[in-house]
């Protein structure tokens, strides 16, 4: 394929030229493929939104007469799935902001005990990380949920963040470790000279280094305990404790449920992680390449 | 990725012989620090005795009792959900990871149309799974889907009704599987092509490889590692992947699409028998161990760099 790009290969020649408008039709017959693939149930999220009500089930494949009803309905809290929206959606950013911040200083404490202060046996807490950074989460669920019942935490949000922050840290180790290797240890030894203790270089030289880093593992964090669904389906119940996703399975609760509202709720639980991806595209890619990898 | 650790070891090993003992039992360190060091593990090790160990030790606890496993296969739903996973997983994580691989190589190329369809290409990715396999659902509704009406005026085919069998349900998991998770594992190979000196690629074109050589030669020898712990790295966590299939096919027509993650949810909360779900989740370990000791082994020993 690159062939035909290659400098040096006597483009002027038919041969080559043929060649290379071949290959550049068949990478944009593969790019329409692409864009079709990606888009078409993200397109099918909007289509259902903007329909009227009994227009849901007309099988149309462009919305004839869009309508925003659904969104005002969501806006105005005026379906009664959708009593508590605004609640839900507050707490949804209360778990996952409390996720990220307990997940960015339990990692970090951890890491910089690990590779800084060069703790004995602080590999232990490594293969600790490593070890939970491959159970899969949905196979701890069932004792998961018993337990928090036996910690008086059921429908308590409390419990979900427990159970994020469980989730998040190993990656922050990961990606903390990796990225503190590129800080010179001689910044803490001078600091120790001058006679500073263990907690005023981590607050005052490892965690300014760190800024990129936990920038990454911070939008990691809140985007994972925002798109989580099964705990927090399994931990909370009530109407005004419960988290978006939560709220959104409802509507599957009936088969006549106003699919329209669903998906127009749906659009707006999507709408702030798609803007942090985006936003934060750079960093999370910066992520990944440090080392850890987990979607 | 312990080897920060190891060095640490070897450091401190080297003072042991000029130190007093106790510092050598703190791995080289003041007492003060030796306190500070403690006091920053113990959130991440309470935490991990608390919602790790403990939870572990529970879920083990409630699924020894033998009974439950004959109970389990004298299921056919289980056994059912059994060949699901093999099949899922085997089928869903492989093509997945093939397709991205080389999916990698074409947004390697340098044209602005290339560029900006990548950004279009990890909108999937950037969609919280559960609206998205939501609209997958009812994409494929059989009577009023977008997916048959398309088919329908444009091509004037008429689909089927896909979550309405067996196969075509469970083909329908493993597609909407590829399309949330694929755009994430090429932005990781990507990552890997972009890490690959231009140089070698020189050397090679000097050498007279071209195309097909070039990537057999160069860029698959220097990615096969990061492809291996990848795909054994994604394989674990499509084992436990809940969304897809509880979401697209719901399990149905009649649980025979379910999968041991979603069957042992089904068991424990919708049949109220959690001891039951813990065991039907458990009998993926033995598929599950092997390529976690695999993987601890690879990322401690290799140190993959992405």
């Amino acid at each position: 394929m690159s062939l035909a790009l290659a400098p040096g290969r006597r483009p002027g020649r038919p041969r080559y030229r043929l060649r290379r408008a071949v290959v550049e039709t068949l990478c944009l017959a593969l790019g329409f493929v692409l864009v079709i693939w990606s888009l078409m149930p993200v397109y099918n999220m909007v289509l259902i939104a903007l329909s009227e009500h009994g227009a849901v089930f007309s099988g149309d494949i462009w919305p004839h007469a869009p309508s925003l009803e659904s969104f005002v309905v969501v806006w105005t809290q005026g379906f009664w799935y959708l009593e508590h929206f605004w609640r839900q959606f507050g707490n949804s950013f209360f778990v996952g902001l409390m996720t990220m911040f307990l997940t960015l200083l339990i990692g970090s404490l951890t890491s910089f005990t690990i590779g800084r202060l060069r703790l004995r046996h602080g590999w232990l807490l490594t293969n600790a990380a490593l070890l939970t950074y491959v159970i899969p989460a949905s196979f701890l669920a069932i004792p998961f949920y018993r337990i928090m019942q036996g910690y008086g935490l059921g429908d308590n949000p409390w419990s979900v963040i427990a159970a994020m922050v469980t989730f998040a840290t190993p990656y922050a180790i990961f990606i903390f470790q990796q990225y503190g290797k590129s800080i010179p240890m001689e910044l803490d030894e001078s600091a120790r000279i001058d006679g500073a203790s263990p907690l005023q270089i981590y607050v005052w030289i490892y965690l300014p280094l760190m800024a990129p880093a936990l920038v990454a593992v911070g939008t990691y964090a809140l985007l994972l305990a925002w798109n989580e669904y099964l705990y927090q389906f399994l931990l909370l119940s009530s109407p005004d404790v419960m988290t978006v996703p939560v709220a959104l399975a409802q509507f599957l609760n009936s088969d006549e449920s106003p699919w329209n509202y669903m998906m127009a709720t749906a659009i707006v639980y999507a709408v702030p992680p798609i803007v942090m991806y985006y936003g934060f595209r750079r960093y999370m890619a910066a992520g990944l390449t440090m080392g850890g990898v987990k979607g | 990725m312990s080897s920060t650790a190891q060095q640490a070891l070897a450091v401190s090993r080297s003072f042991v012989a000029s130190r007093p003992a106790h510092r050598a039992w703190h791995g080289g360190l003041l007492g003060t620090e030796f306190a500070w060091a403690i006091a920053f593990a113990i959130p991440y090790a309470a935490v991990f005795c608390a919602f790790v160990v403990y939870p572990v030790a529970y879920g083990l606890w409630l699924g020894s009792k033998p009974a439950l496993y004959t109970e389990l296969f004298s299921d056919p739903r289980f056994l059912n959900a059994v060949l699901n996973t093999v099949l899922y997983v085997g089928i869903g994580v492989n093509l997945k990871m093939a397709l991205a691989f080389l999916l990698s190589g074409f947004f390697m190329r340098k044209r602005w149309w290339v560029k900006s369809l990548l950004v279009i290409y990890i909108l999937p990715w950037a969609v919280p799974a559960l609206p998205a396999f939501m609209s997958i659902h009812w994409l494929l509704n059989g009577q009023w889907g977008f997916l048959n009406s398309a088919l329908w005026m444009l091509f004037g085919i008429d689909g089927p009704i896909w979550l309405n069998s067996h196969w075509l349900g469970l083909g329908a998991n493993i597609g909407s599987y590829i399309w949330k998770n694929m755009p994430f594992w090429t932005v990781i190979f990507i990552a890997g092509r972009m890490a690959i000196p231009q140089e070698l690629y020189e050397a090679a074109d000097m050498d007279g490889a071209t195309g097909l050589r070039r990537f057999r030669y160069v860029t698959l020898p220097l990615l096969a590692q990061l492809y291996l712990v990848s795909t054994l790295l994604s394989t674990i966590w499509s084992l436990g992947d809940f969304n897809a299939v509880f979401f697209v096919s719901g399990g149905g027509p009649a649980m025979s699409t379910e999968v041991l993650a979603t069957l042992g949810i089904r068991y424990a909360f919708t049949i109220g028998d959690p001891r039951l779900g813990v065991a039907c989740v458990m009998c993926a370990l033995p598929l599950l161990l092997p390529m976690v000791v695999l993987l601890m082994h690879k990322l401690r020993t290799q140190e993959v760099q992405l």
